[in-house]
């Protein structure tokens, strides 16, 4: 059992000059069968693992990686955790994955930093206003705290937004979620990793996934880069490249894969307090404890699955932040990096059993994986243990295009490039 | 930025372009019966990890729309050709 985290494990290795620290997690050669393999180590994936083992009491599961554990979106986001839902398939599962993040610190023994600092949105347009009216009034009669500010009240939670006469675009007001926050991004997936390997399970790095092993029509295992590995059930957590791996599944998916960046300048003192978004140029800031505004816009809006983005993409995003912050023109961009989104036609994710028996899929996050990890999490295991989904996943289904149940939160038609 | 070779214009940077996605579909006729064909046209993607086939509207110049074969990954542009002249499956 490895060592539990705590000042009592710090004080201790203190004296001895922090040389007795043990690996995080384990690194196992993979052994040839698992009841469970899920493929992808992100932050869903290893997740999922941890509340199998956790909730359902099944132990005997590999995670398998192509890269290392945090190198995939998990890392690539802006570490945004918000529920502010108002659909009836969404608003559940994303509260109940804000409960999972205020306990994820001591549920872990790791701390994720979670920050509910408050998510704050400024509207550009009596419209835009409008429309978080009735969203927060939809949030509040579901128990979900929110409150609209008007534009003296902006004033007052941010001061160093732009109200002047030379705004590009007034301040008509705004929303604030007291609940939501950001979290420590790389934490999320090395307490996942570390939480699911004291539970006993395999987490197996720089092993791909090349296709499925078959007994009929059922998937038994992967073939991977390091071989070989038999499964009884296999569950792909792998946004970004669902499509690859489901159309191997001979499965066909509304997704289409985009690249979204992200932004960091460098560190300035304490100003950007809360998680500010902006309806103008849709934009979204927020400071990092070292300093720097992490800060993101849209995805670059063609299909790709480079990890890179595009220079028009930056000057849009950038413009947001300055004509949002003035003096963030005075500001460096310290880095920028891009993730692989998986876009969904109507903007919400996939978690379900799937036609292809022995196969499982959570995928289709678009710009919204991060905050759902924990309930991602928590819900895939579920659908795996129990071959059904949970309640609060129910409504992610592959075939709600079919049936016409979209959960279209956004409600820019069957695009995936607009959602 | 991508640079595209609009047919019309000569080559220009991809902020001029809109994008419209996947240019492979096909549309059923507009009956009951052909539901299952519709939900493939509208919703499903082949989202290939290599060549891709796309729609891309010269929005901020000649206004035509353009058929655009592309590599997902490496972003090279392999053709561009008036939307019309399109391959379809």
């Amino acid at each position: 059992m490895a060592e539990r985290y705590s000042v009592w494990s710090l004080l201790k290795h203190a004296m001895g000059g922090h040389k007795g620290w043990e690996r995080a997690w384990r690194d196992p050669e993979p052994k040839k069968h698992y009841d469970v393999v899920i493929i992808g180590g992100g932050g869903h994936g290893l997740a999922t693992a941890y509340y199998l083992a956790k909730n359902h009491g099944i132990r005997n599961i590999a995670v398998v990686e192509k890269g290392y554990i945090g190198s995939g979106n998990v890392g690539r986001n802006t570490t945004i955790v918000r529920s502010n839902y108002m659909l009836r398939d969404n608003t559940p599962f994303y509260e109940h994955s804000l409960e999972l993040w205020r306990g994820l610190s001591e549920e872990l023994n790791y701390n994720v930093m979670f920050s509910p600092r408050g998510y704050l949105f400024a509207a550009n347009s009596q419209t835009s206003l409008d429309g978080w009216v009735r969203r927060a009034n939809i949030m509040r009669l579901n128990g979900i705290r929110a409150e609209i500010l008007s534009r003296e009240g902006m004033m007052k939670e941010a001061p160093y937004l732009d109200y002047s006469d030379n705004a590009r675009f007034l301040i008509y007001g705004g929303a604030l979620l007291p609940d939501a926050g950001t979290a420590r991004h790389d934490a999320v997936a090395w307490g996942y990793a570390r939480a699911a390997d004291q539970l006993g399970v395999h987490i197996v790095q720089n092993c791909e996934v090349l296709e499925y092993l078959w007994s009929g029509d059922r998937v038994v295992g992967v073939k991977t880069t390091r071989g070989d590995i038999g499964a009884g059930k296999v569950a792909a957590a792998v946004a970004g490249h669902t499509s690859v791996l489901a159309q191997k599944a001979g499965l066909r998916l509304p997704i289409e894969s985009h690249v979204l960046q992200a932004f960091v300048s460098e560190s300035i003192k304490p100003v950007v307090h809360h998680v500010v978004v902006w309806s103008a140029t849709y934009f979204y800031v927020s400071q990092s404890d070292k300093g720097g505004l992490v800060f993101g816009g849209h995805i670059d809006r063609y299909n790709s699955y480079a990890q890179r983005g595009n220079l028009p993409n930056i000057a849009e995003t950038t413009q947001g932040l300055v004509g949002l912050i003035p003096f963030a023109a005075r500001l460096r961009l310290l880095r920028h990096w891009g993730g692989i989104m998986d876009m969904t036609p109507d903007g919400s994710p996939i978690i379900t059993t799937t036609p292809v028996p022995g196969f499982y899929l959570n995928g289709g996050w678009c710009y919204g994986g991060f905050k759902a990890t924990p309930a991602s999490g928590w819900c895939f295991a579920h659908t795996i243990a129990n071959d059904a989904p949970h309640a609060y996943n129910a409504g992610y289904t592959m075939d709600r295009f079919a049936k016409g149940r979209y959960i279209d939160e956004a409600g820019t038609g069957p695009y995936n490039h607009l959602q | 930025m991508l640079r595209i070779h609009c047919p019309y214009c000569g080559v220009r940077g991809h902020d001029e372009f809109s994008y419209f996605g996947d240019a492979t579909k096909t549309y059923p006729p507009l009956d009951a019966e052909h539901h299952d064909a519709w939900v493939e046209a509208v919703y499903m993607r082949n989202n290939p990890k290599g060549e891709h086939v796309e729609f891309w509207q010269h929005t901020l110049a000649c206004r035509r729309w353009l058929a655009v074969r592309r590599n997902t990954v490496t972003h090279d542009i392999l053709a561009v050709m008036p939307a019309r002249e399109r391959p379809v499956a």
